[in-house]
C-alpha cells in the first residue's frame, strides 16, 4: 500500500444536521473534493484535493460547510516547519520545482503597517471633502523643468503625452491566459467607468476589447505575445515589462492546457503549446538596449503614447530606476516582492527582491537627488492592499499605485493561491469555459468600480484630515508619515521620522 | 533640547500687513508699525518683522546685506569671506533703540556690497545667482552668522518680540520707503532665535506669510532638486524659494506663479476650456508641469519685490486677507482694522478670492522716482 507522506492541508467540516445533500458543492468544485456516497447516503470529501478557495462555503445554501487548516501536526520544529517538510516530500516525489501563486504568504515586515499618517489640529484646519473640492486627478508622464518661451514671449504650453487618471489607482498587469476573458472584460469596463486604466499583461489584447483602448495599457514583455502594430496603437500607453516583483529575474510559463483557441489567437501562438516568456528580453542585455526598445515602441506609435517601464524591486533598484529615467521612459512602475503572480517558483517568490516601501522610497529619493524626478512618473505596485497603503505610497513619493490582488478579491478571489492549477472555482484564473462563466462581467465590473470608488473616498477623507486638497500636494510629502517601531536605518531609508519626533 | 528653526518644524499663526504707494512717494516706516500694532492679538511676542522698499536710495545700485552675528568671532570670519567675494562699499552697525521689550539682541550689521568682478567672472554665474550662492554659503557654513536681507534698495528688519516693539527697536520711523510689509508671529513654541522671525527674504524678494501649509514637504523636496536648501524648515522659506525659482529663474510672470502655487481646481480649468481654450491650456500646463509646487493648506502672503507687492490667498481662502485703496496707495492686511488704523477713509475695501493674486506695481511716475 502506497504511503502518503503528508496529510491533507485542509479539513472539510460538514454539519450533517444542516447538509441536505443537494450536491451543489460537488458541482461547484473543480478540484473534485466533494462527492455523494450512495452507500452511506451522504456527502463526503476528498480533503487532500481541497485548496481552501471557499467556493463551496460561499455557495452552500444551508451554511453546512467550513474549511479549516488540518490540525494534524508533524513534530514541532521552529527550524524545519511543517510546510518545509511537506515541500521536501513533494519534491522527493516529483523531482520538480515548486510552484506557487499570488504574493508570498511569509511573515516579512509589512512597512505600510509600521507607518502612521498625520492629521491637522488647531494650527491648520482639516478640510471636509463633502464640502470642499478634493482633487485626486493624476497625470502620469514626463513633466518639463525648464519653461520655454517663443519669440513673442509666449509660454510654450506643449506637454509630453501623458495618462490622465481620475483616481490615483490603476489595475496592474494580469494577462489574458493567466486570467479569464470575463475577468479581463470586468477590468476593462471598470477602468473605463472609473476613468483609470487596466493593463493587458503580457498576453496580448483580445479583439473584443480593443474598444476599451482609451483605458488600456498594453504590455510588451519578453515573450512578445500578441505584440503587433495595431496592438501597440490600441492602448493609451505601452508598458515594457522588465520584471515582476513576485519573480524578479525569471520569465513566465503559461502551460499548454490554458492555451485554448482564443488565448492562442490573442497571443499569436499555436493552440496547446506552452507560452514561455524568457527571463531577459533577448534584445535587451543592458540599459542602452532598453533605450532602443523604448524608442522603437515610440516610433511605432508616433510618439503619441507614454511608455512605462516596469521593473521588479531588487537590491539596486534606485540606480536601475535612475538609468531607466534617463532612457526615455515616461513612467516607471516598481513592483515590490510581496506582489502577486499567476504562477512562480515558490523559492523565487518567497526569497527574491525587496519590499515596495523601501524600493519606492529609495527610487524617489534618488531621482530627486539627481534632479530628474520630473522626467518620470512613479507607479508603486506589489501589495498595495487598501486605501491607506495607497496614501502612504503616494506620500513616500509615488504618483499613483497599481493594484491587482484587491481587484481579484473584488471579483471573488479568496486567495487560495492555486492560480497555477488553472482550476479557479471563481472563474478568474482559469480558461475552463464552465468555470469562466461563473464570473459575470456585468456584476464583477460594478464590484471593481465600487472597490476603487470606496478607496478614493477614503483617500479623500485622509487627505482632508491632513489639510491637503489635491493629491499632488501629498506626493512625496514624507512629513505626513511617521514610523512606528522601526530602526534608525529603516527610517533613514524610508526618509521619515519616528512617531513622537 | 533645542527647538530653533531648522531643527524642528514650527507651525505658526500670524498677522500680515503691507502697503505700496504706486507713485513712488516714500513714506515713513512709522505707518507700517502702527498698522501691524492693531493686530497685536494675532502675534504672541515671539517674532515680528518688516520689509521696506526704496529705503536706501543713495545706495540703490549695491546689495544691502543685513546680518545677525552671535559673536564678534562670527563677524570677523564672515567679513573676511565678504571681503574676498565682494567690494564692500560701506559697513556699519544697524542703528537700534534699546527698549525693555526687546532683549538679547545679537550683533546686527549692515553692508553695501558689489560682487568682485574677478570672482564673478570665474564663477560663471550672473550677479544675482552669485550673490544668492554667497548668502546660502554664509547661512549654512558660518556658525553664528545669518544674512537675513540681501536685496538692493530694500531691507528686512526683524526680531523676537511684538512687531510694534520691533519697529521701535529698529527706529523704522527714521526710514522712508515706497512700499512696506510687516509680520507679527504666533509660533507654537518658544524659539529664541532672531533669524526665525519674518519676513524671509532672498535678493529683493521678501515674504510675509500667515498660515501653515500642508504641502510643505512635497514643496520642499521638489524645490531642493534645483539647488535650494531649506534649512529653516519654515513655510515662508520654501515659498520664497518657489517665487525665486519660478519668477527669477524660470521667468514666469507673477500671475503665472500664482497659477502654479494656488492653481485653479481642475473643474475650473475644465470650464475655462469651453470659453478660453488657450488660457485653459496654459493653466493645465502650469499645473501639470509644476505640480510639486502646488501649495495646499491655509496661507495668506504678501510678496515684496522691487517695484511692487503681490498678495495671494490659498485656493480655499482659509486665511483672512483684505485689500483697500486710497489715492495712489494700496493696502493689504490680515484684518481691515490694520488698514483703517493708518488710512481711516480708505476706499474699495475687498477680500480677494482664494487663489486670485492681487499685484500692485509702481506706475510710470513711481518707476521714474524709485527704480
Amino acid at each position: 500500500m502506497p504511503v502518503n507522506y503528508f496529510p491533507a492541508e485542509f479539513e472539510v467540516l460538514r454539519n450533517y444536521d444542516k447538509c441536505i445533500s443537494c450536491r451543489a458543492c460537488e458541482r461547484q468544485c473543480a478540484n473534485e473534493v466533494h462527492y455523494y456516497d450512495a452507500d452511506f447516503g451522504k456527502m463526503l470529501a476528498h480533503e487532500n484535493q481541497c485548496v481552501d478557495c471557499q467556493r463551496c462555503v460561499c455557495i452552500c445554501p444551508t451554511g453546512a460547510l467550513k474549511i479549516r487548516p488540518n490540525e494534524n501536526s508533524f513534530r514541532k520544529s521552529a527550524n524545519y516547519t511543517q510546510p518545509l517538510m511537506t515541500e521536501a516530500y513533494r519534491q522527493a516525489g516529483t523531482g520538480s520545482v515548486l510552484l506557487s501563486s499570488m504574493g508570498t504568504p511569509k511573515d516579512y515586515p509589512v512597512y505600510w503597517d509600521k507607518i502612521l499618517l498625520n492629521a491637522s489640529q488647531v494650527t491648520n484646519p482639516p478640510i471636509d471633502p463633502l464640502r470642499e473640492p478634493m482633487e485626486t486627478r493624476v497625470f502620469l508622464g514626463k513633466k518639463p523643468t525648464q519653461m520655454k518661451f517663443d519669440k513673442n514671449g509666449e509660454l510654450d504650453t506643449t506637454l509630453e503625452p501623458s495618462l490622465t487618471l481620475n483616481v490615483p489607482i490603476m489595475f496592474s498587469a494580469m494577462s489574458y491566459g493567466s486570467i479569464s476573458k470575463n475577468a479581463h472584460e470586468s477590468l476593462a469596463r471598470a477602468a473605463e467607468g472609473l476613468g483609470t486604466f487596466y493593463n493587458t499583461g503580457e498576453g496580448g489584447l483580445h479583439k473584443d476589447f480593443y474598444k476599451y483602448g482609451a483605458n488600456t495599457i498594453v504590455q510588451v514583455a519578453s515573450g512578445r505575445f500578441g505584440v503587433h502594430k495595431d496592438y501597440l496603437n490600441a492602448g493609451a500607453a505601452i508598458e515594457i515589462k522588465m520584471g515582476q516583483g513576485a519573480k524578479p529575474g525569471i520569465g513566465g510559463h503559461l502551460p499548454g492546457e490554458k492555451i485554448k483557441e482564443d488565448v492562442a489567437h490573442t497571443r499569436m501562438i499555436p493552440r496547446g503549446t506552452d507560452a514561455i516568456s524568457p527571463a531577459p528580453h533577448h534584445d535587451i542585455y543592458s540599459i542602452e538596449d532598453l533605450r532602443q526598445l523604448i524608442f522603437s515602441v515610440k516610433e511605432a506609435t508616433e510618439y503619441k503614447k507614454p511608455v512605462i517601464v516596469k521593473i521588479a524591486a531588487v537590491h539596486n533598484v534606485a540606480a536601475i530606476a535612475s538609468g531607466v529615467a534617463r532612457s526615455g521612459a515616461d513612467i516607471i512602475a516598481i513592483d515590490g516582492f510581496r506582489g502577486g503572480t499567476g504562477a512562480a517558483p515558490t523559492r523565487i517568490r518567497d526569497n527574491v527582491g525587496i519590499p515596495i516601501e523601501l524600493a519606492l522610497a529609495a527610487v524617489d529619493g534618488r531621482l530627486r537627488h539627481e534632479g530628474i524626478r520630473n522626467e518620470v512618473s512613479i507607479v508603486a505596485a506589489g501589495s498595495i492592499r487598501c486605501s491607506s497603503d495607497a496614501v502612504k505610497a503616494i506620500a513616500l513619493g509615488a504618483d499613483a499605485v497599481y493594484i491587482a490582488t484587491p481587484a481579484l478579491l473584488a471579483m471573488g478571489c479568496h486567495l487560495c493561491r492555486s492560480c497555477h492549477t488553472g482550476k479557479c472555482n471563481w472563474g478568474i484564473a482559469t480558461q475552463n469555459p464552465e468555470l469562466v462563466k461563473r464570473l459575470n462581467p456585468d456584476i464583477a465590473y460594478k464590484r471593481l468600480v465600487n472597490l476603487v470608488t470606496a478607496w478614493n473616498h477614503e483617500i479623500q477623507e485622509i487627505m482632508g484630515g491632513m489639510g491637503i486638497n489635491s493629491i499632488e500636494a501629498l506626493r512625496g510629502n514624507r512629513l505626513m508619515l511617521r514610523g512606528i517601531g522601526l530602526t534608525e536605518k529603516e527610517l533613514q531609508i524610508l526618509g521619515i521620522l519616528h512617531a513622537g519626533e | 533640547m533645542s527647538f530653533k528653526e531648522g531643527e524642528v518644524r514650527i507651525p505658526a499663526g500670524c498677522a500680515i500687513s503691507g502697503f505700496i504707494n504706486r507713485s513712488g512717494k516714500r513714506v515713513s516706516g512709522a505707518d507700517i508699525v502702527k498698522s501691524i500694532s492693531y493686530m497685536h492679538d494675532r502675534s504672541n511676542g515671539l517674532g515680528g518683522g518688516f520689509a521696506g522698499y526704496g529705503i536706501y536710495p543713495e545706495y540703490k545700485e549695491h546689495y544691502a546685506f543685513h546680518v545677525f552675528y552671535d559673536n564678534t568671532e562670527a563677524r570677523v570670519k564672515t567679513e573676511e569671506f565678504l571681503d574676498r567675494h565682494f567690494d564692500i562699499i560701506n559697513l556699519s552697525r544697524i542703528p537700534i533703540r534699546h527698549i525693555p521689550e526687546i532683549k538679547d539682541e545679537p550683533l546686527i550689521w549692515r553692508y553695501f556690497l558689489d560682487p568682485r568682478p574677478t570672482k564673478l567672472t570665474s564663477s560663471q554665474l550672473d550677479e544675482k545667482e552669485f550673490t544668492v550662492k554667497c548668502v546660502i554659503r554664509i547661512n549654512t557654513e558660518f556658525d553664528g552668522a545669518y544674512v537675513f536681507s540681501c536685496g538692493k534698495n530694500m531691507g528686512v528688519f526683524k526680531a523676537v518680540g511684538y512687531p510694534e516693539d520691533v519697529g521701535r527697536f529698529y527706529r523704522l520711523d527714521e526710514y522712508e520707503g515706497y512700499a512696506w510689509t510687516a509680520h507679527g508671529r504666533y509660533p507654537t513654541n518658544t524659539p529664541g532665535w532672531w533669524g526665525g522671525a519674518h519676513p524671509f527674504a532672498l535678493l529683493d524678494y521678501s515674504i510675509v506669510h500667515n498660515g501653515e501649509i500642508s504641502s510643505y514637504d512635497a514643496n520642499r523636496r521638489f524645490i531642493e532638486m534645483f539647488g535650494y536648501k531649506c534649512t529653516l524648515l519654515t513655510d515662508t522659506e520654501v515659498i520664497t524659494y518657489i517665487f525665486d525659482w519660478l519668477n527669477r529663474k524660470q521667468s514666469l510672470s507673477l500671475e503665472d506663479v500664482a497659477s502654479v502655487i494656488a492653481a485653479p481646481f481642475w473643474s475650473k480649468i475644465d470650464s475655462i476650456e469651453k470659453t478660453d481654450p488657450k488660457r485653459a491650456a496654459k493653466l493645465r500646463y502650469l499645473r501639470q508641469a509644476m505640480s510639486g509646487l502646488l501649495i495646499t493648506g491655509p496661507f495668506s502672503i504678501i510678496l515684496g519685490y522691487t517695484g511692487g507687492l503681490m498678495a495671494l490667498n490659498d485656493r480655499l481662502k482659509l486665511r483672512s486677507m483684505v485689500v483697500a485703496e486710497k489715492g495712489d496707495t494700496t493696502y493689504i492686511a490680515s484684518e481691515e482694522c490694520a488698514i483703517r488704523a493708518i488710512c481711516p477713509d480708505c476706499e474699495n475695501v475687498w477680500s480677494p478670492k482664494g487663489g486670485e493674486p492681487v499685484i500692485i506695481t509702481l506706475n510710470e511716475e513711481g518707476k521714474r522716482r524709485c527704480l
